[in-house]
């Protein structure tokens, strides 16, 4: 690389990151401020803490988008898999085509054409079924699981996609039925992908806004409802520690994942090269 | 795979899943559903289909019915399109009034194009901004390759909303860039910057810039650096080997980028709703305000149909791209 172009990049990259992460540092530093004002500096406090562990309300918004973020990313994971096996072991079948539009145009649909488009669909269904009767966790549910199996199908089929099917070939050879081979071969080989497609629609389930405001009913509030609201209203010390407690979570599990994974991609290059010695 | 003695947590799981199955498949409700004909492949194309079909394609439809619908004042607020009630005869009434209204109306009109230059400025801001990053990390030494693309990903994993109401604090008259540009004395009087387009862009470029830099990220880390090596050989200047050869190679990433930011941006709610003013009018807002402040269905589903039709093109290029993508993987 020539030395002027290296500049230009490392230059692009450092202003890039730096507009990434300087407006959550600051909002990390002013949730420890002792003042109301956001923005000037009145001292270390952790009041704002304090404050946002005694809200009654933040709190059970809270336990509401983590049930509804925990049931989203099991349900998307076991339909997502399913889809990403599909599109990518099946070969050609009747519907192919169709499919693999349906898991991919939730990717960039924008989210109030879903949202809205969801709820149509609740309203008509209770109308002519009588479910949903009321609509809250369980259709906010649904909603997030279609949009999250999405994100899934794509991480499950690319993954699948790197793989060559001679290790289930051999099982099948070997006279494993379908399934056995699916739960014996298959799956181990896109565990890493579907534990990454799990926390991937946990987190688009937390973080939705959009679609849960459409689809839920009197009562339930999820988190992103509740911050919504309160921004809009202007900015608050106790949504910036909130934030901080999100960020410093998240950071945390990311930093052990990416630890975890390259260990156990560690111990995985040992066992084949252990398995090349001994041959 | 593993040696022996040696068994994760991951394949003891597998074989127990293993285990379940072949006890549904041995039950009889399994075997009742075979004796009909309904082989297993097809129950496993089937389960994604049909929850597709009724969660996504279906309501579709019904934005479709609902766009032809008059404002009713009812539950729900919009009228049948199928009507019994005349002598034994079905009618079907269509009503293109909810279409007129949007053409007729110059905010709807105003809202759609100011929504697309939105996102094609911010699209093409997230394209200058993260092309040289994606460079920069393709380019990097193996070690530093994953600390930096960590580093891209970890913003997407905390909460959009609160990454959002960050720049309010940022870009209030009493904000912090206001307060650091007052005391460098560049300015005298504190910028306008929040409900502005341009805290807009700010907002889609900040929110969306992941979305561009990670497809352009494995598409040039996948490149073949001896073409560049070839160039250099027979006395292309790198500027040169860059436009003819690493721009092109990488036209599916950025085209991927690209969708990936403009699709979603156009429809943007949160952004326009938080960080943008009155007049910073976008469609996904309009149709927010429809249904929430008005309640009138019809509109807002005539609202999402049109904005349907602007992003078709895009969407399917989107489509076929990633189709491309997943067969160049095998």
């Amino acid at each position: 690389m020539n030395p002027r172009r290296s500049f230009f990049v490392l230059t692009t990259l450092a202003f890039g990151f730096a507009f990434l992460y300087v407006p959550i540092l600051l909002m990390i530093a002013f949730s420890f401020n002792a003042g109301k004002l956001t923005t000037v500096w009145a001292g270390f406090s952790t009041h704002w803490y304090a404050a946002l562990l005694d809200n009654e309300q933040m709190l059970s918004a809270t336990a509401l988008s983590l049930r509804i973020a925990a049931m989203t990313a099991t349900g998307a994971v076991i339909l997502g898999t399913v889809a990403g096996l599909v599109l990518a072991r099946f070969g050609r079948f009747k519907g192919r085509t169709l499919l693999s539009g349906m898991t991919t145009a939730p990717l960039v649909m924008p989210e109030v054409i879903t949202g809205l488009s969801l709820l149509l669909l609740f309203v008509a269904l209770a109308n002519l079924v009588g479910w949903p009767a009321r609509r809250g966790v369980s259709t906010i549910t649904i909603a997030h699981i279609t949009f999250a199996m999405a994100y899934v199908t794509v991480v499950v089929q690319s993954r699948l996609a790197t793989f060559e099917d001679a290790l289930e070939e051999a099982a099948m050879d070997l006279g494993a039925r379908p399934a056995k081979v699916f739960f014996v071969i298959t799956l181990p080989i896109i565990l890493p992908a579907i534990v990454s497609g799990w926390l991937l629609a946990f987190t688009l389930s937390w973080d939705d806004l959009v679609i849960a405001s459409f689809v839920s009913g009197p009562g339930s509030t999820t988190l992103p409802m509740l911050i919504f609201s309160k921004v809009r209203l202007g900015v608050t010390p106790e949504i910036n520690a909130l934030a901080t407690l999100m960020v410093t979570i998240v950071t945390i599990g990311i930093v052990v994942a990416a630890v975890w994974m390259q260990r156990q991609e560690r111990a995985r290059q040992r066992d084949v090269q252990l398995a090349q010695a001994a041959n | 795979m593993a040696a022996p003695g040696y068994v994760t947590l991951g394949e003891r799981m597998s074989v127990a899943l293993a285990w379940l199955f072949q006890g549904i498949t041995q039950s009889p409700a399994y075997r009742w559903l075979r004796k009909r004909g309904m082989r297993g492949r097809a129950l496993v194309v089937a389960v994604p289909s049909l929850w597709l079909l009724l969660f996504f394609v279906v309501p579709f439809l019904i934005v479709l019915k609902i766009s032809f619908a008059e404002t009713a004042y009812s539950v729900p607020p919009y009228t049948p399109l199928i009507d019994w009630s005349g002598e034994q005869v079905l009618a079907l009434k269509l009503y293109l009034s909810n279409y007129a209204f949007l053409l007729e109306d110059p905010l709807y009109f105003n809202a759609y194009v100011n929504s697309v230059k939105v996102a094609a400025i911010s699209t093409i801001l997230c394209l200058l901004i993260g092309y040289p990053m994606a460079y920069g990390i393709a380019r990097a030494s193996p070690a530093w390759r994953n600390v930096l693309l960590m580093m891209i990903i970890l913003p997407f994993w905390t909460s959009f909303l609160l990454r959002v109401y960050a720049w309010i604090g940022m870009l209030r008259t009493d904000g912090v860039i206001n307060d650091i540009l007052l005391f460098i004395g560049i300015i005298d009087q504190p910028l306008v910057m929040l409900q502005t387009d341009i805290a807009v862009y700010i907002g889609i470029v900040y929110s969306y810039l992941p979305f561009m830099v990670l497809p352009l990220y494995a598409n040039l880390e996948k490149m073949d650096l001896t073409l560049l090596e070839a160039a250099a050989d027979l006395g292309s200047r790198p500027a040169k080997a860059f436009l003819r050869i690493t721009l092109p190679l990488s036209l599916p990433g950025i085209i991927a980028g690209c969708m990936l930011v403009f699709i979603p941006a156009v429809g943007e709610f949160v952004i326009p709703a938080l960080l943008g003013g009155p007049d910073s009018l976008m469609i996904g807002r309009v149709l927010w305000d429809e249904f929430f402040a008005n309640r009138d269905w019809p509109v807002a589903s005539a609202v999402a149909i049109a904005m349907l039709l602007l992003l078709v093109v895009p969407i399917m290029i989107f489509q076929y791209m990633q189709g491309r993508q997943m067969a160049a993987h095998r």
